[in-house]
This record gives C-alpha cells, sequence and structure tokens, in this order.
C-alpha cells in the first residue's frame, strides 16, 4: 500500500520519489563499482599473466622450432610507458603472444589499437621514429589488460641470447607457469591505503542513502497523519511509510544499475595512472552485487523505522515525542575511542612489518569516522546551547538550531566524515609521498638522464649521436666498472670509473690531471675498501667473476706508483663516489670489456619533448637500452594523481551531500514561507533574513568541519604512525577540503536565495 | 483631494495581478487613533488594499500618503523602516517564529529596529502585560493556545508604539468567545496608545469595534460613512 | 413590509390591471402567502388617493373593475425613497429586504448598493451594541450578544444575496 502511495502521490509525490530514487541510485552505482573492483584487479592479473615474456623459472628452453627469441623493448614516450617486445622465431611452431594471429616478420610490428592511434595522430610524430617498424596488424582485446593500453610486438632480427642479463630470452610459450598472483604482494602500506581509500569513500555514501531515504520527511510524516485521520492505525502507518521508503530504494537500486551500466560504458575511455580498463572488466561479483541489492533496501526501511521511533503520527497531526533526552556524551566517546584502540596496536608496524590486520583497520577507521556522526549531534547540541545572543539573525538562526540540532546534526554528518576520511587520507599519502620520493637524490642541475652503453657500442659513437641530439646540451661520459683484489669471489669491492679529466672532476676534486693520471677518491662515505686495495699493493681483478656465474672479464690491473690522491664530491648521480678515477690512456686495452660506458646526460629542459628526442637517439643505438630518466620525485606525479583523484572523489561526495542539503533546505523555507512572508511585512530586511538562512547552515557545518579537522588529523596522524612515516600535517589539504565543505555550504545558501525571496514575496501572507 | 487631518489615505489605487485587477481605483483614509473596518467579499482586493496601505506592496498607480509622505515612490528599504517603525502588524496565523520565545516574539520588531535585547524584552514583558499573556513569556508559540498566541500577536504589533495597525483577519483563525477577547484588547490598546487601526475582516461582529468600516468590492472601496 | 411600495415598484414597468397586479406579487413575492384582491385593491385606491398611481383606464366587461393602474412620477419618487432607506435592523427583515432587492433589480436599480447602505445600518445598530456590551454587566452582555448573533445572522445573508445579484436578477427579470 505505502508502495502504491509512493508512486501515486501526485505530481509531489513522484518529485520526492524521483530524488530518492536517484540519491539511491548514485550510491548504489557507487556500491557496485567498488563490487566490481576485485574482478577488475583480478582480470586485470590473468591478462598481463597470460603474455608474461619472463617466467623466471629455471628450467632451460632449448631451441627447437616451437621457440623463439624474445627481448623486452618497453619504451616510454611522453610520460607514458609504451609496452613493446621484439620477437623473433626460431622455427616453424614459434609461440604466438595472445590476440595476435601471426608473428610479425621482421622490421613489422603489430600494435594495440590505442597506440596505433597514438602514431597515427600528430602527437605520436616522436615514437613514430622509435618504433620504425611497419604496423602489419593490431592486437585483439584479448591480449590487451586495458583499451587504453600501449602495445606493441615487433619482429626481431639478429637477436642473440643473453640468459645473464635477461634482455633477450628464449621461450616455447607466452605467459607465466604460476598464476601470477602470489609473486608480489601488496606494500602494506598501498594494502592500508586501499582499505582507508574503500571506507572513507564508502561511508559518506551509506550516510548519503541514508539520507536520501529521509527525503521529505516531514511532509511524509504529515500525509501519514492524514491517513491516520480516515483511519488506518499506527501499525499500518508504519507499514506504509516502510513500503515508501522501500519503494524509493528499490526504484533507486534500478537507477543504480542503470548509473552503473552507463559508468561502465564511460569507463572505457577513461584512463587512470595508465589504467584502464575493459567495460566487461566491471563485473560485480554476483554476491556483492545481492549484497547491495539487500542491503540497500533493507537499510531504507530500518533508516525509515529508526526515524518514525521518535515520532507519533497522531490523526491531527505529527507529534515529536516530548523533547527528546539530552545527548549523552560517553557512548558517542567509545566510537572512535574504541577506533582509537583497534589502531594503536598497529602503531609502528611500518612497511616492514608484514601486513595489517585488514579487520583492524576497516574496523577502527569505520568506527573512528562513524564516532564523528555520532560526536556531531552532541557537539551541535551542546555548543549552540551556549551560544549567547547576536543580531537578529544570529539569533533567529541559533534558536532553531536549539529546538532541532539533531536535524542540522545529521543534515551535516556527510559531510563531516567524508571531510574527515579525505584529510586523514591526504595525509597519509603526503607523508607517504615525501617517504618515496627521499629515494632519489640525484643532483637534477647537473644531469637529467642516464644511458647505459651496450657492450657492443664503442663509447665515443654513444657520445657522439647525443652529443648531436637536439635539446642535450651536455655529455658526461664514463666507463664504470668494478675492481676486487681476486680474480673470482672478492671480498673488497670498489668501484672504477674510466673519463677524461673534465668528467673525472664532475666526480670528485682533484688536485690535478693529465691523461694517465690514476687518483683514489679519500673518504668518501661507504667506502673503506678503496684504502683497503690500496694498502693490499698487488694486482687487481676488474670486474671478478662471482662462483656460479658465468665467468666476466677478471681483467688483471696493477696500481700504478704514482697514485694520485681525490678528494670526494658529489656525483651528478647524487651520491659521494668512492674508488678509483683512470683516465682513458691509464686503462690497459685488456681492461677495456671490463667497464661499461654511461653517460649522463645534461639536457635543456625548455626544448619540447627534449627527453622523448633523447629516447630515439638510443633506440637507434639499441632498441633494447632505454636511457633512464631522474626526475626529482619520480613518484610525485604518481600522488599527485591520487590526490587529485582523491580530492575530486570528495568533493563529488561533498557536492551530492550539499545537494541533499539543499533539498532540506528548500523543504524547510516552503515550510515556512507564511512566516517569511510575514516576517517581512512587519520590516524585517530581507539581509537579516538571508544571514540567518546562512547562520542555519553555516553553524553545523562550521562545527562539522572543525570535528572533522579534529578527526581527520588524529586518523590520519596514526595511519601514519602505522606506516612508520614521519608525522606532518598537511595543513594545505586541511584547508582545502574544508574550504570545499565551506563552498558548499555557502552554494547551498547561494542556490536556496532566490527561492528564499520569492518566497519573501507578501504573497505568501495571502490566506484565500 | 484627501480628507483634512487624515493620517494615512490612499486615492486611486490600482493593482493587478496577471489579468485580474485586485483594486480598482480603491479610496482610502483613516485618522489617528481612528479604527476603520475593510469588509468585503473573499478576493474582492481588501488583503491587497491592506498590503498596499502598509508598503508591503507597490501599486500599479495612484498615490498613499502616509503622514504627508507619499508612499508610492519610496524605495524597498524605506517602506521596510517605515513598516518596522510606524506600523504594526496582525494577521492571521503563522506569524510568529516557531522557535522563540513568547517574549522573544514580542521583542522582535523592537530588535529589528536596534534596540539591545534586554531593552527590547522588558518592553516587550510591559506589552504582554497588557494583554494578559505576560505568565507565557518563557513558552514557545507551539505550547500556546490559538487566542493566547494571537494576543502574543498583539503585544508584537504594538510594541514598537505604531501610528497605524494593520489588521488582517486578525480573529479568523479564533472561536467567537477568543476572537472578541482578542478584538477587546487590540482595539483598547490601539485606542490608548492613539494607533489608528486598519482591521481587514469579513466578519460583521470584528468589524463592530470599528469606528466606521469601508466595503471593498471588485477592487473598487466605498466609503459607507460619506455615503450615509 | 409594504405592500404599498412593492405593487408601486411593480407598476414601473408599466401600467397594470389590478389582477395583473396581484399575479405579478404573488409569483415574485408572495411564495407562501397569496394577496387577497381586497388587499390590492385598498392599497391601489390608498395610493390613488395619495396621488402615487393612476388610471390608465377602465375596461369594460364583466367581472369586477377591471381598472388598469399607472404610477405617477410622484410615485416614482416615493419606491426611490424607500428603496434608499435602510430598514431599522430588526430581526426577520429578510423578507422586506428580499422584495427590495427583487424590486431594485427589476426597476434596473443598483442592488448592492441597497445591500451595502443596509450592512452599514446594521453595523452602526451593532456598534452600538458592542460598546454598550463592553460597558455593561454580564446581564447586558448576554442580552446584547443575542441581539448581535441576529444582526450577524441577517447580514451574513445579506453578504450571500449580494453575492448571488447576478443570479438573482436572471431569475427575477425573465
Amino acid at each position: 500500500m505505502g508502495v502504491r502511495f509512493a508512486f501515486t502521490g501526485g505530481r509531489e509525490g513522484w518529485g520526492r520519489l524521483l530524488l530518492t530514487a536517484v540519491g539511491v541510485g548514485l550510491g548504489v552505482a557507487l556500491l557496485l563499482l567498488t563490487a566490481a573492483i576485485p574482478n577488475v584487479l583480478e582480470k586485470r592479473d590473468e591478462r598481463a599473466a597470460a603474455r608474461m615474456l619472463f617466467t623466471y623459472t629455471d628450467r632451460e628452453v632449448s631451441k627447437g622450432d616451437n621457440t623463439l627469441l624474445a627481448a623486452d623493448a618497453t619504451t616510454t614516450y611522453r610520460e607514458e610507458s609504451v609496452g613493446g617486445a621484439l620477437l623473433q622465431p626460431e622455427g616453424s611452431r614459434a609461440p604466438v603472444p595472445v590476440g595476435v594471429d601471426k608473428l610479425p616478420g621482421a622490421g613489422e610490428m603489430v600494435v594495440s589499437p590505442a597506440l596505433k592511434e597514438l602514431l597515427g595522430s600528430d602527437e605520436g610524430k616522436l615514437l613514430r621514429d622509435r618504433l620504425r617498424y611497419r604496423v602489419v596488424g593490431t592486437i585483439a582485446d584479448t591480449g590487451l589488460i586495458g583499451p587504453a593500453e600501449l602495445l606493441f610486438y615487433a619482429g626481431g632480427e639478429g637477436l642473440v641470447l643473453d640468459p645473464e642479463n635477461s634482455i633477450v630470452v628464449r621461450i616455447d610459450k607466452f605467459g607465466s607457469e604460476d598464476d601470477g598472483s602470489s609473486d608480489s604482494p601488496l606494500d602494506p602500506v598501498l594494502l592500508l591505503m586501499v582499505l582507508v581509500v574503500f571506507v572513507v569513500l564508502l561511508t559518506p555514501v551509506a550516510i548519503f542513502i541514508a539520507a536520501a531515504v529521509r527525503f521529505g520527511g516531514e511532509r511524509r510524516d504529515r500525509r501519514l497523519a492524514a491517513l491516520r485521520l480516515i483511519g488506518s492505525d499506527s501499525r499500518m502507518t508504519r507499514r506504509i511509510a516502510t513500503g515508501e521508503a522501500l519503494a524509493g530504494a528499490v526504484l533507486g537500486l534500478c537507477f543504480g544499475a542503470g548509473f552503473f551500466l552507463i559508468g561502465r560504458q564511460l569507463a572505457a575511455d577513461i584512463e587512470l595512472f595508465e589504467i584502464s580498463v575493459f567495460p566487461d572488466y566491471l563485473n560485480p561479483s554476483l554476491g556483492l552485487a545481492a549484497l547491495v541489492a539487500v542491503a540497500v533496501p533493507a537499510a531504507a526501511v530500518l533508516v525509515t523505522m529508526l526515524a518514525l521511533r521518535g515520532v507519533v503520527i497522531e490523526p491531527l497531526g505529527v507529534v515529536r515525542t516530548a523533547r527528546p533526552a539530552r545527548r549523552r556524551l560517553w557512548w558517542r566517546l567509545l566510537l572512535p575511542l574504541g577506533g582509537l584502540a583497534m589502531l594503536y596496536p598497529m602503531i609502528g608496524n611500518g612497511r616492514d612489518n608484514g601486513e595489517f590486520n585488514e579487520y583492524l583497520v576497516t574496523g577502527g577507521v569505520l568506527l573512528l569516522l562513524i564516532g564523528v556522526t555520532a560526536l556531531l549531534p552532541w557537539a551541535v547540541e551542546v555548543v549552540v546551547a551556549r551560544l549567547g545572543s547576536g543580531s537578529v539573525s544570529w539569533q533567529l538562526a541559533i534558536r532553531r538550531l536549539q529546538l532541532s540540532s539533531g536535524t542540522a546534526a545529521r543534515m551535516v554528518n556527510g559531510i563531516a566524515v567524508a571531510v574527515a576520511g579525505a584529510i586523514a587520507l591526504q595525509m597519509l599519502f603526503t607523508g607517504a609521498e615525501g617517504e618515496y620520493t627521499e629515494y632519489t637524490k640525484n643532483d637534477l642541475t647537473r644531469a637529467q638522464m642516464q644511458f647505459t652503453v651496450p657492450e657492443d657500442v664503442p663509447l665515443a659513437s654513444a657520445v657522439g649521436k647525443f652529443t648531436e641530439t637536439k635539446g642535450v646540451r651536455q655529455v658526461i661520459a664514463y666507463s664504470e666498472g668494478y675492481v676486487g683484489e681476486r680474480r673470482k669471489d672478492s671480498q673488497l669491492f670498489s668501484s672504477v670509473t674510466v673519463g677524461d679529466c673534465a668528467s673525472l672532476r664532475e666526480v670528485a676534486t682533484l688536485p690535478s690531471c693529465r691523461d694517465g693520471d690514476v687518483f683514489a677518491i679519500k673518504g668518501a662515505a661507504d667506502d673503506d675498501a678503496t684504502a683497503k686495495l690500496v694498502e693490499l699493493g698487488r694486482p687487481l681483478y676488474l670486474d671478478p667473476s662471482d662462483s656460479g656465474l658465468p665467468r666476466s672479464t677478471e681483467a688483471a690491473w696493477t696500481l700504478p706508483k704514482d697514485l694520485k690522491q681525490a678528494q670526494p664530491r658529489m656525483d651528478p648521480t647524487g651520491i659521494e663516489r668512492g674508488g678509483f678515477l683512470i683516465t682513458p690512456s691509464a686503462l690497459p686495452a685488456h681492461a677495456a670489456p671490463a667497464v661499461t660506458g654511461q653517460l649522463y646526460l645534461k639536457l635543456d629542459e625548455s626544448v619540447p619533448d627534449v627527453r622523448d628526442l633523447v629516447r630515439n637517439t638510443a633506440a637507434r643505438i639499441d632498441p633494447l637500452v632505454e636511457p633512464s630518466l631522474w626526475a626529482s620525485s619520480q613518484r610525485s606525479d604518481e600522488y599527485e594523481n591520487i590526490r587529485v583523484g582523491l580530492f575530486v572523489g570528495a568533493s563529488c561526495v561533498l557536492l551530492l551531500i550539499g545537494a541533499s542539503l539543499l533539498v532540506s533546505q528548500l523543504e524547510q523555507l516552503r515550510e515556512r514561507r507564511k512566516l517569511l512572508s510575514a516576517l517581512v511585512a512587519f520590516g524585517t530586511r530581507r539581509r537579516t533574513l538571508t544571514m540567518s538562512v546562512l547562520w542555519q547552515t553555516a553553524v553545523p557545518v562550521g562545527l562539522g568541519l572543525t570535528l572533522a579537522a579534529v578527526v581527520g588529523i588524529t586518523l590520519g596522524t596514526v595511519l601514519l604512525k602505522m606506516s612508520d612515516i614521519p608525522v606532518s600535517v598537511d595543513w594545505m589539504s586541511v584547508l582545502s577540503m574544508t574550504g570545499v565543505g565551506a563552498l558548499v555550504v555557502m552554494g547551498v545558501t547561494l542556490l536556496s536565495l532566490p527561492p528564499l525571496v520569492r518566497m519573501m514575496r507578501p504573497e505568501g501572507l495571502r490566506t484565500e | 483631494m484627501t480628507p483634512a487631518g487624515s493620517l494615512l489615505a490612499a486615492h486611486d489605487l490600482r493593482k493587478a495581478y496577471g489579468p485580474t485587477n485586485a483594486l480598482d481605483g480603491a479610496e482610502f483614509s483613516i485618522h489617528p487613533g481612528e479604527v476603520v473596518a475593510v469588509m468585503g467579499p473573499s478576493g474582492s482586493g481588501k488583503s491587497t488594499l491592506l498590503h498596499c496601505l502598509a508598503g508591503i506592496v507597490t501599486p500599479d498607480s495612484g498615490s498613499i500618503l502616509y503622514d504627508g509622505r507619499e508612499m508610492a515612490t519610496m524605495n524597498d528599504a524605506q517602506r521596510s523602516a517605515l513598516r518596522r517603525s510606524e506600523f504594526g502588524f496582525v494577521f492571521q496565523f503563522g506569524q510568529l517564529v516557531p522557535e522563540l520565545t513568547c517574549v522573544e516574539n514580542v521583542a522582535l520588531p523592537l530588535r529589528l529596529n536596534g534596540t539591545g535585547r534586554k531593552d527590547a524584552e522588558r518592553t516587550a514583558l510591559s506589552w504582554m502585560e497588557r494583554l494578559e499573556v505576560d505568565d507565557l513569556k518563557a513558552k514557545r508559540p507551539g505550547e500556546v493556545s490559538g487566542g493566547q498566541g494571537q494576543r502574543v500577536a498583539v503585544a508584537r504589533a504594538l510594541v514598537t508604539n505604531p501610528r497605524v495597525l494593520f489588521a488582517d483577519e486578525p480573529t479568523g483563525a479564533l472561536d467567537s468567545l477568543n476572537g472578541e477577547r482578542v478584538m477587546e484588547l487590540l482595539t483598547e490598546a490601539a485606542r490608548s496608545a492613539n494607533a489608528a487601526v486598519v482591521l481587514v475582516t469579513h466578519e460583521a461582529r470584528v468589524a463592530a469595534y470599528s469606528d466606521r468600516e469601508i466595503v471593498v468590492r471588485d477592487g473598487r472601496s466605498r466609503d459607507m460613512e460619506r455615503i450615509v | 413590509m409594504s405592500i404599498g411600495h412593492t405593487l408601486l415598484g411593480l407598476l414601473e414597468s408599466g401600467p397594470r390591471h389590478g389582477y395583473d397586479l396581484k399575479r405579478a406579487f404573488d409569483e415574485k413575492f408572495g411564495h407562501d402567502r397569496p394577496l387577497h384582491y381586497g388587499q390590492v385593491y385598498s392599497t391601489m385606491s390608498r395610493l390613488l388617493k395619495n396621488g402615487l398611481v393612476e388610471v390608465d383606464g377602465i375596461e369594460a366587461g364583466g367581472g369586477p373593475e377591471r381598472k388598469r393602474y399607472a404610477i405617477t412620477d410622484a410615485g416614482i419618487t416615493d419606491v426611490q425613497r424607500w428603496l434608499a432607506t435602510p430598514e431599522a435592523p430588526e430581526p426577520y427583515l429578510q423578507s422586506t429586504l428580499y422584495t427590495k432587492v427583487v424590486l431594485a433589480l427589476l426597476t434596473n436599480r443598483n442592488a448592492s448598493d441597497i445591500l451595502d447602505t443596509q450592512r452599514s445600518e446594521h453595523l452602526r445598530m451593532m456598534r452600538i451594541l458592542t460598546d454598550r456590551k463592553r460597558k455593561g454587566n454580564l446581564a447586558d452582555q448576554l442580552i446584547c450578544d443575542h441581539a448581535l448573533f441576529h444582526l450577524e445572522a441577517d447580514l451574513r445573508w445579506l453578504e450571500l444575496t449580494a453575492a448571488r445579484l447576478d443570479k438573482l436578477a436572471e431569475v427575477v427579470t425573465r
């Protein structure tokens, strides 16, 4: 019967139902999306594993007509990674990767649709120069992890097996032996973040759903009173009310499914952190979907029952059962304290002490956040009761809040929880970001890219090619290697750097330098081997071998008599280099293979795409060796993205809540139109009324945001301590999140102004 | 044009809401201390006349002279200020702010005029005494009866010592006994304060508390005293 | 109520025989108490004597007198004066007021003026009673209230009639 009422309530009834359904629908869509995430991760893992080139097993594959030689040719274009491999079949039955019909011949390649598009566009001009293979086909979706993935397989030519460095391998099938899921457990801190993100984003959604079910609640109560008048008893009215809520929730489920399907299609066009997903990945696991389908209507009914608990619906109107009892503090404090207690044992765990207890983390965070919703009504009541006199607008607003602080608090709860969670997460991300980026200490003013010269390429020719490359200011070239005291299984290791005097001065302070000099760096940090090697005074061996591995160069080298001393200095890689410095003519010819050429490139970053120009040069030298890029915060981009994403997500949740705030605000105003007109009639300034509406929202929201900031910072601090990351409050994010909250309030007030002004017209006074 | 000595006088008022002419050349005048009933059937324009006279609505044409000043040319802020300081209002219902206590409601117009809270509430209480509702001061409007609430509203309308009191069906929601009590107190208080009362009503027994009546029909007014 | 004024008013629309007059009166005002012929003739002879009507002609032929009466200018003025004068606010005025309203409609006079004038008169009476009530003791109050409620009932009827004037005009002038 209630269901029928929900649908036949006239225009207004439809409006209310629609509002509830859209609200619930948005929440449901978000829940379904979340429910689909495990499936997405699984599918991506499966597909990634199915085309793995390297299996890291000890199984020796011997050459046959069913093998091929494969080399990883993954490269970076602009900021994106372009996956790729060179494949050279050794027989007619060579394996073919998933999604590819036929292996590309030498000089040919097959590409993913996204890469094809990129190569065909102006954007991809430089990449075309790098991948100079003829495109002979596309890789089918089954061979791709996501629709936006950039991937190519090119036909190899003259690849030589290189098991030592795993650059070129021989395989008889694609795909990893194991299923790939067990190999890299998620970084515990990352897992912590993922858990917290889920809890933080889903809690406000749940609160929003609860609020959406209550849309138009007061009107509904009055309508139910009318039903009582025509003879329905109080149990029937309750049943009708639940029926109505159920109707809204079920319709909301349908809407949610619709939103989800639309979102799923849109998902194909979205790429986040170089991750894109096929729509068919987004299949919520059946169990979770069923849980949503059952939990949402159940929650709707529950919320309605709870809301009606304090309301007696009498035939001639709604009676709220007397003045509600004063809110007690103790059990409200219990929730957040309980949350802290659950998190406390994990403090100092860090990333190295194994995983966090997922249940404790989830429970603790959840309790802390729900603690906000429990504390807020109490805080609003206590604070508002103590707020004293002020202007008329202030008085009007405060008195109203005193009369119904619960309603106000309920409206703000969602905002407070979202903001608290977002602040905590931002703190965690900012802390973690600092942690990760500390790894790179490279001095970016001296060099921005590094290139390891392949063994078969003469150093000078590589230097020449890079020097000619547009945007390269300076090429600092060394040959680097190691020296030990024994031919095999050395105990002492020291580094050897070969270069001309100018280059050597980049890594150490030299008293003087001529070609033919050899220096020992004295007193570099973490280097005591050099001094010991000098003391030994016997022939040393460059590039000594290790037992169990193929024999390496083992070039004997005697320290010259006139060994000079050098003082350490920070080298371009940001460390104090120790070991020996050798000018080119001082290196015996037989020792040349023992060292590897390393080029440090200083770039003119103002040249567009300078990095890709360098990469193209490198690809010309050897397509399998890519220069590495130094950036002070290689990960910061990624973290920046996560933070932006979080900010956007939290803002969306806030907007959603703002919409529900606006709805209840408008409803409240409509109920008071006569009063507003009367107030205007006896000369109340419109400004006074507007300000009172503003205060009425701003006071609870202000309180909510304050509480949210406190809880958020607490939670953030705890999470950082758990991750063993130094605690620092990210005031920017606190400010920005509370700022968004405040903006929502302003927006709601602003949007309710036109109706307010309309309602203040004298038409509202008409009684006829 | 306006009768000599009148405090508030309107001439040839016209006001249209869309296609319907709510006022179509209405006349009105009231002297200090006079109680004038505005009568007429529903939809005759009597409420519109009151709204125009009180400066809540601006007429499309015609003049309204209050104390020698032309109200039709005042801007919204000026008219609001006039309503705050010179006029008082009582409506049928829905005028007390439910979340304020009764004394705060009565004090509200004084507070709007910038009087401090303590002073305003002291004055308010003395008016509540005159209307015999001072025992309700700490109650909220939801907790008092209709008659009591209406008397609180009258106290609020008079608290600023207005020179004109506008009452739109002040007893409309009350039974006859309560209604008469409210009318008695209202007219007595108004007379003792020498306030003019514009009383819109369709009830003859309420109109009987007036000195004379004006009948509004189809947007035109008839001053019965001047005809008889 | 005044039968004389009523008959005079009926004559305003044109000369009529005595018999016609009675029929018109019965039809429009006499609902439950038809007029006697005798009443018509005695009234008419009084009006004749006062110069308010004149004999327009006599039809020969059987039956009682077949005189045709017409209203004089003095008669018209008399009707006008009567219509414009409010009745003393007494109980059970309806029939008189009703007659006045219908006559006004029949003679194309402004019927709502009659109602407004009457309401004003009623209110004047009610003010006096209200004032007396305010100053008097409980007995005075109760007596005054009785009168007030009756007057109020009259007024309500007046308002109702005023609201239905158009419809009434349609009916009576048919």
